[in-house]
């Protein structure tokens, strides 16, 4: 059994997911599902003045690719502009993955990037903050 | 008993390797069954000799062809026992056999007000053409419940069916917990109350010895592409009284008798219901997978899956925080094994099998309805055929314990 799609940080981030939770009340929140196979991810995202992340959060359920994905998605995003969550590749993070994925199971590694776009393209630019 | 090493011979994908030193080990045969050399041969051979299209041509090669199509469809009706030809259908496959009994009967027979009878442990293919109809009819569907062990709980029939009820579709052996139903019984509580009886029987044909005149059935679907045959077509059976009083399904040329710009008439059975030019190759590969089917036995298979069905269930069982959902006894069920493993995502253990060379399916399995009951929103499958050997359940064990220590449990 080759090991490799599932290095140590992939189950670590499983069994320890980090930015877990919700934020309420937050500037964006966003959640979709990918109904074949059961993943769930929602995002919860508060900005500061300059519409910069100044808290992220994370919650939902599914396989170890898709749960880590968020993690790792959402550590990166931490202080980023707007702008930069809208187009924040998905190169960048399958390189954070750093597992080669099969067709298949980029659907799952992307979902929470899914998520982040939609949510972020839901607040225009010139978005004054909630809180 | 089966001579497993000449079947396996027999099945050329199972000479490969899926990865270099890796060979493969398929258990996702209730998807999709592998193919013996004699149906690979039987349809190249027809493409490299024999090929015209059916029905048309007055020249030799076209009645060759004619010939051996039809002759496909003799061999498919003695292999269900059906009373003639004339009620054997051939569609795409059985999701298009439910699509067309629920388009041509359903739009002749339902009416607003009228009840549809399905299981809780239905295929989408026998789910979603019927929740088209009852939209389009304002018509209701009610559903016969299932246990705690994957049973249909059979005291609800007499207050599900109704003088209301038009019709009562079940499948004969469900894709997810490998349940064997009792056809006959359902059959006969549909015909107490006057309602027509149809039968899922995509994961009964190809593991079985099916009788559709002893099960009494209205309509029966199945797919070649699950019993060692093509994809790309699959049957529909129907009673000749049935079909003859339905509509066609889908028009176009060979399902007509005459044509004029005013309108047109119907061919006879079984045609009317198969227009434009049918898929030829298939119907001869599906005939030589009957033929092959048929020379091993059904009932030979069918003990065979049993034995390896028991075996599985008994392994499984120790592997810890495994559950198998569905029957716990293997004479209850055919050769499926749908399990979840404590927290581990279906589609996270089927990633890791692969690496070993194992095949199972992971997901919903077109049974999202079954697995809301259940409270998951996936499970693992393992499914067994005619070729499946104990040696390859003991190496679904060895990976699945991996799985646990990968996964830290």
């Amino acid at each position: 059994m080759d090991k490799n799609i599932y290095r140590e940080q992939i189950i670590d981030l499983y069994e320890r997911p980090l930015n877990y939770g919700t934020l309420d009340p937050a500037d964006f929140s966003h959640e979709e599902d990918n109904p074949l196979c059961g993943d769930v991810i929602r995002i919860d995202v508060c900005l500061d003045g300059e519409n910069r992340v100044t808290a992220v959060a994370w919650s939902g359920n599914g396989c170890a690719i898709s749960q880590a994905s968020a993690s790792l998605l959402t550590e990166a995003i931490k202080d980023m502009p707007l702008d930069e969550l809208k187009t924040f590749p998905k190169e960048r993070l399958l390189d954070l993955i750093g597992v080669p994925l099969s067709m298949a199971r980029l659907k799952c590694a992307l979902l929470s990037l899914k998520v982040l776009h939609t949510g972020a393209n839901s607040i225009p630019d010139t978005h004054e903050r909630n809180a | 008993m089966l001579d497993i090493e000449k079947i396996r011979a027999d099945f050329p994908i199972l000479q490969e390797e899926v990865y270099p030193g890796v060979p493969l080990i398929f258990l996702d045969s209730a998807a999709s069954s592998q193919k013996p050399t004699a149906v690979i041969e039987a349809m190249n051979h027809y493409y490299r000799t024999a090929h015209a299209n059916v029905h048309r041509g007055i020249y030799r090669l076209s009645e060759e062809a004619t010939n051996a199509y039809e002759g496909a469809r003799e061999k498919v009706a003695r292999f269900i026992n059906a009373r003639d030809t004339a009620e054997i259908i051939y569609v795409r496959n059985a999701t298009e056999a439910f699509n067309l009994v629920a388009y041509s009967w359903g739009e002749a027979n339902i009416h607003p007000g009228d009840e549809i009878l399905l299981t809780e442990m239905e295929h989408h293919a026998n789910l979603v053409p019927w929740h088209l109809l009852v939209e389009r009819k304002g018509a209701t569907i009610k559903y016969v419940p299932f246990d705690e062990n994957g049973m249909l709980d059979l005291s609800t029939l007499g207050e599900l069916l109704t003088e209301r009820t038009k019709i009562f579709s079940f499948t004969a052996v469900s894709n997810v917990f490998g349940t064997i139903n009792p056809v006959r019984q359902l059959v006969d509580a549909a015909h107490a109350v006057g309602a027509v009886a149809m039968v899922d029987a995509a994961q009964a044909v190809p593991h079985m010895a099916v009788d559709v005149q002893d099960w009494d059935c209205d309509f029966l679907a199945f797919s070649s592409h699950k019993m060692c045959g093509p994809t790309g077509i699959g049957i529909l059976y129907g009673k000749r009284a049935q079909l003859e009083a339905m509509p066609p399904f889908m028009g176009g040329g060979d399902m007509i008798q005459r044509v004029t710009l005013a309108g047109s008439t119907w061919n006879e059975l079984p045609w009317k219901f198969e227009a434009g030019t049918p898929s030829i190759a298939e119907g001869i590969g599906l005939g030589t997978a009957v033929d092959y089917l048929t020379a091993i036995g059904m009932d030979a298979i069918h003990a065979h899956e049993q034995f390896i069905t028991h075996y599985a269930l008994e392994a499984l069982s120790e592997v810890p925080g495994l559950k198998v959902w569905g029957p716990p006894i293997a004479s209850q069920k055919a050769g499926v094994a749908a399990f979840t493993l404590e927290k581990v995502h279906p589609h996270d253990i089927a990633e890791l099998l692969d690496k070993d060379g194992i095949a199972i399916r992971a997901g919903h399995h077109c049974a999202m309805p079954l697995h809301q009951k259940l409270g998951l929103n996936a499970s693992a499958r393992a499914s067994f055929y005619l070729h499946t050997t104990t040696a390859e359940i003991d190496n679904l064990i060895i990976s699945l314990n991996r799985v646990r220590k990968l996964f830290r449990l």
